[in-house]
């Protein structure tokens, strides 16, 4: 045992103080770096650090840092690394998969003192940003501008945090997920080194050049580095927006629609579906009068001509599969009124249970496998008795169901874990992933190994310890420990 | 009814604040005469926005014939006048004022120049957001209608038109107040008018084209010396460390000994 694990084996289980001398000597050495008041140990400051927004239990580190700049991240991460000291990178804390509990306890790397927005070329339609911004930051930055980042995934997220997940939003199906968007990072690797994935500054549209680090690191959750700086793809905001919405028969006849409307070419920007149980919460929580049946929320951007025909099309189109009560509009009143059960949604579900917690799950399958798996999925909820109203990115064959369950009822708990992991397979079975947009985390490790197969993750678990042979970065996430694969062979 | 509208902004330059963890605020100078503006970044005053969003909309609806947007400020107001140009406005105006007149132009100095304007350009509206976010001053608007001896419907957050007078709801401290004024009139634009439109690209491009007039207050015949005069700036107290306690009564105690209870 190092000493380290010692000193924390013994303060956990209060055989010593913390005031212990080990302890407080890196502590103090983290203070120089970065300063007497950067560094925190209070109970609920770490307990913050140790939860995001899933229903994973809190997993408090034994300290937090906030650093300033990167050369206080390297200086701090070269620290942990002499010491073996795990360490957690933080943005906002508003991911869904665990991604941030302290699994082996360490220290949190909340990097939200680091708020710059850097380096914005409008003409090259790039910026790049520290850790700290988040999307909604940065689109208020650029709103004079002209341009916007649109990759949205709900809740306003550090955008290097978004880097780190793999981010997607309801706008992926035209303008793409952090994958296409991100084309430069600035990492702090498990030993201290800074690298810059495309070379420092660099930012073509698009490169040859070399092994495409960038897109190594972008979803690998903090288990490869800590993203310090990252340089976006922008995009021109819509001349103008129109939203619509369609009511449909069945599931089919939706997902039907969906797929003719991106073979008409149609740029749409975003497809949604809401199912009928989503709908009917939608109703009663916001007091609307939506028919009671499969929905899709579109929404189409482009100059005012070319929006006339893109809806002319789709409605066209929805209309010979059986959808009716077609209705759009333009005005930014009357579209937030069209869309607002679809914003609702996640509170609407919530609130068809109060006093339960609520949790999504994330698969994606092939478009045309998305009804079948819908359809599955809808009757195991009824057999197993189990709340879960669905909205999805019906564009991208993403869903999400919204399932609500009691916390403190222990069997409900335990149908809910079979039942997403029953759901997980069934996307897996039907070409698909387990997890469309919102990462591996904590959950989903085992899955992981099932989708990819013994030789993708035995060459995944090989990149994991070139880049950090001590298993410092954010350890227990992503990838099963080694020692167990091993042992599967 | 047809008519211009002069769209005026109040100080165009206002210190975008930053609606950030304060790790780095907007800093006062050293010798306490004011705030650092250097490397700050400056953006259109978000109430001015909305005076401009409901301008455009009102000759959308096709109930004024054009808006011109007006600022007052060094050369970057020109960047101003522009997003205001990209929202809709059909042209803009640039009234020059920099250096140390820049410092000292307050609403006073600004009410009058766009009183100038407005009888100049025989305007038959000036909208205006209702305060600035750096001085937070709230006097431009209402300064400017008794400059022009015009109505004012101030804290604006819905405007109609009902024939030749303009009926507005005000935001005021018990509520809602609506009242009916006559055309001349001064209007400032409340958070809840309407939500202003972003400037998309394309109309970024088409807004070059748009002219923007330059003039300075003296071809106004303005006078912008200011009669007042700033002794000192200083940032609120740090907030210093809390004390913990044990009991309630180690509690009150320390409440009775600071002079609290």
């Amino acid at each position: 045992m190092t000493c380290i694990t010692l000193f924390r084996f013994m303060i956990k289980n209060k055989i010593i103080g913390s005031q212990f001398l080990g302890v407080e000597n890196v502590l103090s050495q983290f203070k120089s770096i970065c300063g007497e008041d950067r560094v925190s140990v209070g109970q609920a400051v770490r307990e913050q650090h140790g939860r995001d927004e899933s229903m994973h239990r809190c997993c408090a580190p034994d300290a937090v840092v906030f650093p300033h700049c990167v050369e206080e991240v390297s200086a701090l991460a070269k620290l942990c690394h002499l010491y073996n000291v795990p360490m957690i990178p933080f943005g906002t804390g508003t991911g869904l998969e665990g991604g941030v509990g302290a699994l082996e306890g360490g220290v949190c790397f909340s990097l939200r003192n680091m708020d710059k927005i850097l380096d914005l070329h409008m003409e090259d339609f790039d910026v790049t940003v520290e850790p700290g911004v988040t999307r909604k930051t940065l689109n208020t930055y650029l709103r004079d501008t002209g341009l916007w980042f649109p990759v949205d995934p709900g809740a306003d997220a550090s955008l290097c945090g978004m880097a780190a997940t793999s981010a997607s939003g309801t706008n992926a199906v035209r303008y793409g997920t952090m994958r296409e968007n991100v084309l430069n990072l600035e990492v702090v690797l498990a030993d201290g080194t800074i690298i810059h994935t495309a070379g420092k500054g660099r930012r073509p549209r698009k490169t040859a050049a070399g092994y495409n680090l960038t897109n190594l690191f972008v979803g690998s959750e903090g288990t490869l580095g800590i993203i310090t700086k990252t340089t976006l793809r922008l995009y021109g905001i819509p001349e103008a927006m129109v939203s619509a919405v369609c009511t449909f028969p069945s599931v089919q006849t939706a997902v039907d629609s969906t797929v003719q409307i991106l073979q008409a070419g149609v740029p749409i920007a975003r497809i949604e579906f809401l199912d009928e149980v989503m709908m009917d919460a939608c109703n009663r929580y916001s007091s609307l009068s939506y028919p009671v049946n499969p929905t899709l929320f579109l929404e189409f951007h482009g100059s005012e001509g070319s929006l006339e025909e893109q809806v002319k099309t789709t409605e066209a189109i929805t209309q010979s599969n059986d959808g009716s009560n077609f209705q759009w509009a333009q005005d930014a009143e009357t579209r937030n009124r069209l869309w607002a059960a679809r914003h609702n949604a996640w509170y609407a579900a919530q609130a068809l249970r109060p006093g339960c917690k609520a949790y999504s799950t994330d698969v994606c399958v092939p478009l045309s496998q998305l009804p079948q798996i819908i359809v599955e999925t809808k009757e195991d909820l009824i057999k197993n008795n189990l709340t879960g109203p669905i909205a999805g990115h019906v564009g991208d064959g993403n869903f999400h169901c919204l399932m609500v369950v009691d916390p403190n009822d222990k069997d409900e708990l335990h149908r809910l874990h079979a039942f997403t992991d029953r759901l997980a397979r069934r996307a897996l079975a039907l070409d698909g992933t387990c997890t469309g947009e919102h990462g591996v985390g904590l959950g989903k490790r085992s899955l992981l190994q099932e989708e990819l197969g013994c030789h993708t993750i035995h060459l995944m678990q090989s990149l994991k310890y070139t880049l950090d042979p001590k298993n410092l970065m954010n350890p227990g996430k992503v990838l099963l420990p080694f020692s167990r694969e091993s042992r599967q062979g | 009814m047809d008519g211009q509208a002069i769209e005026t902004q109040g100080r165009s330059e206002s210190l975008s604040r930053r609606a950030r963890i304060a790790d780095r605020p907007i800093r006062v100078k050293p010798d306490q005469s004011g705030v650092v503006t250097d490397g700050v970044k400056h953006s259109m005053n978000p109430f001015c926005e909305i005076a401009v969003e409901e301008a455009v909309k009102m000759k959308e609806k096709k109930l004024i014939k054009e808006v011109v947007a007006v600022s007052c400020g060094p050369q970057q107001a020109q960047e101003t006048i522009r997003t205001a140009l990209a929202m809709g406005a059909d042209r803009g105006i640039h009234v020059e004022v920099t250096g140390k007149d820049y410092e000292n132009l307050g609403p006073l100095q600004v009410a009058k120049i766009f009183a100038a304007l407005a009888k100049k350009e025989e305007a038959q509206l000036v909208i205006l957001g209702k305060q600035a976010i750096d001085d937070d001053c709230n006097q431009t608007g209402q300064m400017t209608a008794a400059l022009l001896d015009w109505p004012q419907g101030t804290f604006a957050s819905e405007v109609t038109m009902e024939g030749d007078k303009l009926k507005v709801v005000r935001e005021i401290d018990g509520g809602l107040e609506t009242i009916k004024i006559n055309i001349p009139a001064v209007l400032t634009a409340d958070l809840r008018l309407n939500t202003p439109r972003y400037a998309t690209l394309p109309n970024i491009m088409k807004a070059k084209k748009k002219k923007i007039a330059n003039m300075k207050p003296a071809d106004l015949s303005v006078d912008i010396v200011s009669r007042l005069e700033v002794l000192k700036v200083e940032e609120p107290p740090q907030r210093e460390a809390g004390m913990k306690v044990e009991t309630v009564e180690d509690l009150v105690a320390k409440l009775k000994e600071g002079g609290t209870i």
